[in-house]
């Protein structure tokens, strides 16, 4: 067993794993942070996406040791009790999830996108994310939903549309 | 009417924002995938590695002496508490563990149980199993054959559909179901016809790719009973069969699902529920079997289809005769397939007025993967044939496409092939809106040089699965607010938010105000499945139903009340009482006549969609890029119009990619591909510049306020519009899918006169 120790949205959290276990499982298992999904565990479908240290990760990639003091923000991260994380509120308004299965790592790439770019061009939206797949939704709410909060944050108040 | 006077008709027709969608965005709303249980062991499946072959032994040794290992379960252990443990909707088939011999590659044959996953899944590759190969048959047409290799020794119908149990103690064949439709006389009419067309098409087969993998969690409990939680399409239908091969009333097996991460027809029937079942009664513990993502491909696809389709034209270019006949690849186990075979197969004349029909499907067992639905149940497999032949008989007689459909439209009043005189189905609605969102009058630019430009359409139809029944109860509590109680599965379609819509319309009060219960069997009642694009027809009027009986009950009971709440305190003097109002929906329906298929009744409704695809063609690589891809549905009137503009474009990218990449590949039984890196499903980058979900609204008599069903309606037609768009870019005529670059460029190449040599 190798013990851990990582910041996840913002605590400081310990467990002790055995050494092939992932971080998707460290933190689906050990910590009950369900928001993060496994579909394909190879890191093919992205439905595990997590920011580490600002950036896309898929979980099912890493092992729960790599992730050893470094800080993990998963989709449960980005409420509050009080509000949706704009990225989210959009993703409601639009109705850009289906199933909504996908929906965690599709909002935690549109995070590390937006944190990285506030601007993106569509054809941004869709390199950044082209690793996160969908099969109900076809995706263009949710392109319009990550525009909206570009929009948003950016051009307040809403001017021409991009 | 009471004294209720708060208003109706206010929650219908609105595009309301989905019920759960706060907890879908901030990723807290339940699934299966998400539950653990106290004590919880985690099975995973041994599989056959050969496509046919009689089971020597089985050595479950070296699995057993892995550290967390519980037990190694086989059909041995399976005959002990299920002593005849086959299942299925049509036939009584497939094993709950390989039983003598195994008939795919992927087939379960051991089960093992352990504390952890890892250690399951390390154990589960050292069951040793001997095997003696059979010769193997794969194609379907092959499979039919006489001199084919057998795989089931003799037919065994399910009972629970009549029309199939003829078949019962078939020997010697293949052929699951043959059913056939004969009207008109169409060899007279060829005979006639000023031009006769014949093609062969080919779709491969494809899979569902829902992203919850299969998940079941099967809890056993110290009286007898058994708890099963499942990402299930059909929880009455998984009561009832484990009921049935356990020899227990139904009233002992309990079934609830979750929100799905997915459907799309392959979470239907019996799929890991009775393995995980027999598993957690014999370890007297709960047990979660959990497919991977590459399981899922071993599990059920769709059915890949041959079809032979015959048409004769008139000098006019109306069509005269039709004669299809169709084989169904089945794969090893029939689930659902002889009701694809069956209910697709009526509808190849497609949404035409044709007066001499002749159809011939048969169902086929081969040694692939089982086929089973998979949203269209079929039908998509049709619709490439016709309307890709559509394009070619138009050209052939230089008709323009949109007009030779209109010249050919089904309209109502008129009797459709089976003889069902059609009513609520709108084929020029559809047509000119196709035509209006396509701008198909305007000049279109056909491209230069290596990039070709080319647009087409297709439309097909779909008969709704019938009969089927739909049960509700509509829940008024002491403070007044209202709970709906079905067993329709939210499996990202929304139908919880349809639902509480219908339910909200006819009670007067807000759609939000109205919590819908999920899918469990001791409380929610019957509902046949969550398929074929039927809840919101079947289940929505069973919702009506159960919402008007409990508005009524509430109005005799408090005459004058003006809440629901005043009414519960004016009958029960404090906060208490429960009002259940109960609605059940089974439309009239008349069987088809077993030699000629002829029904004076064969659907409750017709679900009808239009495509258009503008592309453009790479000449020099074969690489297709659709710029802009239409649906169009005619769905009576729309519940919820934004739910069906995203049923319409999710359904339009999902086909999109069995029409130009999705295909599973097989080797002697074995898919190659068993993976999403290389199996590539549609992403980002692969979405249309221009993608449209439309729809028009004719209400339908019988739909509840008029609605049809809509899931399936998105996925007919795209993919002929594709490959027609693709023949009037470059002329080039394919007729097999997916429409991959090599297969373009090859055609492309060989009307060119310089075809490439074979790799």
């Amino acid at each position: 067993m190798t013990k851990v120790t990582l910041n996840v949205n913002g605590e400081t959290r310990t467990a002790s794993v055995p050494p092939e276990m992932t971080l998707l499982r460290l933190l689906r298992e050990e910590f009950g942070l369900t928001g993060a999904k496994l579909g394909c565990d190879v890191g093919d479908c992205g439905a595990c996406t997590v920011i580490v240290d600002g950036k896309t990760v898929n979980s099912c990639l890493m092992l729960a040791p790599q992730a050893d003091g470094r800080d993990v923000l998963t989709v449960e991260g980005l409420a509050t009790m009080e509000r949706l994380h704009p990225i989210q509120k959009a993703f409601e308004e639009k109705g850009s999830l289906q199933c909504g299965f996908c929906g965690p790592g599709v909002i935690m790439s549109a995070k590390a996108l937006l944190d990285e770019n506030p601007d993106p061009s569509v054809l941004e939206i869709r390199d950044a994310l082209a690793g996160n797949l969908c099969r109900c939704t076809g995706y263009s709410k949710m392109i319009e939903a990550i525009q909206d909060v570009a929009r948003g944050d950016n051009r307040q108040p809403v001017g021409e549309s991009a | 009417m009471g004294s209720l006077d708060f208003a109706r008709g206010r929650e219908v027709g609105r595009s309301l924002g989905r019920l759960e969608a706060a907890a879908k965005v901030d990723g807290t709303v339940e699934y299966i995938h998400n539950l653990r249980l106290p004590g919880m062991l985690h099975g995973r499946i041994h599989r056959s590695s050969i496509p046919h072959g009689r089971i020597v032994r089985i050595d479950t040794s070296a699995a057993l002496a892995v550290a967390g290992v519980h037990a190694v379960v086989t059909a041995d252990d399976v005959a002990r508490l299920v002593p005849d443990p086959y299942y299925g909707p049509a036939f009584h088939d497939q094993p709950i563990l390989a039983t003598g011999k195994v008939r795919h590659v992927g087939e379960p044959v051991a089960v093992v149980l352990a504390d952890n996953p890892h250690a399951a899944e390390e154990a589960a590759d050292l069951v040793a199993v001997e095997y003696e190969p059979l010769e193997a048959v794969f194609d379907e047409v092959a499979a039919a054959a006489p001199d084919a290799p057998v795989l089931h020794d003799e037919l065994r119908p399910a009972g629970m559909f009549t029309d199939l149990k003829h078949l019962a103690g078939r020997r010697d064949t293949n052929v699951a179901l043959d059913a056939r439709l004969r009207s008109g006389d169409v060899e007279q009419a060829f005979a006639e016809a000023e031009h006769v067309f014949e093609h062969t098409f080919r779709t491969g087969k494809v899979m569902h790719a829902a992203f919850e993998p299969m998940v079941t969690v099967a809890e056993p409990h110290a009286a007898g009973g058994l708890t099963i939680h499942t990402a299930s399409q059909s929880p009455s239908f998984v009561r009832s069969e484990i009921s049935r091969l356990l020899g227990w009333p139904e009233n002992r097996v309990r079934v609830r699902t979750a929100f799905l991460g997915g459907g799309f027809g392959a979470k239907l029937y019996i799929k890991l529920e009775a393995m995980a079942a027999v598993c957690a009664l014999l370890a007297r513990r709960p047990v979660r079997i959990a497919l991977s993502m590459d399981e899922q491909f071993y599990t059920i696809t769709k059915h890949g289809a041959t079809v032979r389709i015959k048409t004769g034209v008139a000098r006019d270019g109306r069509m005269t005769a039709r004669q299809v006949e169709t084989f169904w690849n089945g794969g090893a186990y029939a689930d659902i397939g002889p009701r694809v075979t069956q209910k697709s197969g009526f509808s190849a004349a497609g949404p035409y007025d044709i007066e001499h029909v002749a159809l011939d499907n048969y169902a086929v067992y081969t040694n692939e993967p089982p086929a089973g639905a998979l949203r269209g149940f079929g039908i998509s497999q049709l619709v490439w044939a016709y309307e890709r032949q559509a394009d070619v008989i138009a050209r052939t007689l230089g008709i323009d496409p949109l007009e030779f459909r209109r010249r050919n439209a089904l309209r109502n009043g008129r009797p459709h092939a089976t003889g069902t005189v059609v009513v609520g189905m709108e084929v020029d609605a559809v047509l000119d809106r196709l035509a209006e969102a396509m701008a198909w009058d305007k000049p279109f630019d056909r491209g230069t040089g290596t990039i070709r430009r080319g647009r087409g359409i297709g439309i097909g139809v779909k008969a709704c699965v019938s009969p089927t029944t739909s049960t509700a109860a509509v829940h008024i509590y002491g403070d007044g607010s209202c709970a709906v109680h079905c067993s329709t599965v939210d499996m990202g379609q929304g139908s919880d938010t349809t639902m509480a819509q219908i339910a909200a319309e006819v009670l007067g009060i807000p759609t939000t105000d109205v919590r819908v219960v999920h899918p469990d069997t001791d409380v929610t009642p019957y509902d046949m499945a969550t398929l074929g694009s039927r809840s919101t027809f079947h289940m929505g009027n069973a919702v009506r139903r159960a919402a008007e009986d409990a508005r009524a009950q509430i109005e005799r009971m408090a005459p004058g009340a003006t809440s629901f709440r005043d009414a519960m305190l004016a009958r029960f003097a404090m906060q208490a009482g429960t009002v259940v109002g109960f609605g059940s929906y089974a439309p009239s329906y008349q069987k088809p006549d077993p030699e000629t298929g002829l029904s004076a009744n064969i659907t409750p409704f017709w679900m009808l969609g239009g495509a258009g695809a503008e592309v453009e063609v790479d000449t020099e690589t074969g690489r297709i890029t659709v710029t802009k891809l239409v649906n169009v549905a005619d769905v009576g009137r729309a519940i919820n119009p934004a739910s069906v503009e995203r049923q319409l474009t999710g359904a339009a990218i999902m086909q999109l990619g069995f029409t130009l990449f999705e295909e599973m590949v097989f080797s002697d039984g074995q898919v190659l591909n068993a993976s999403l890196a290389d199996y590539k499903i549609p992403g980002f980058l692969d979405v249309p510049r221009e993608l449209t979900g439309t729809f028009v609204e004719a209400p339908h008599p019988e739909g509840p306020f008029g609605a049809k069903g809509v899931g399936e309606t998105g996925i007919f037609s795209p993919s002929p519009a594709i490959a027609n768009a693709l023949y009037d870019a470059t002329g080039v005529m394919l007729y097999d899918m997916p429409l991959t670059p090599e297969r373009v460029l090859r055609a492309i190449r060989e009307a060119g006169g310089r075809p490439l040599e074979q790799a």
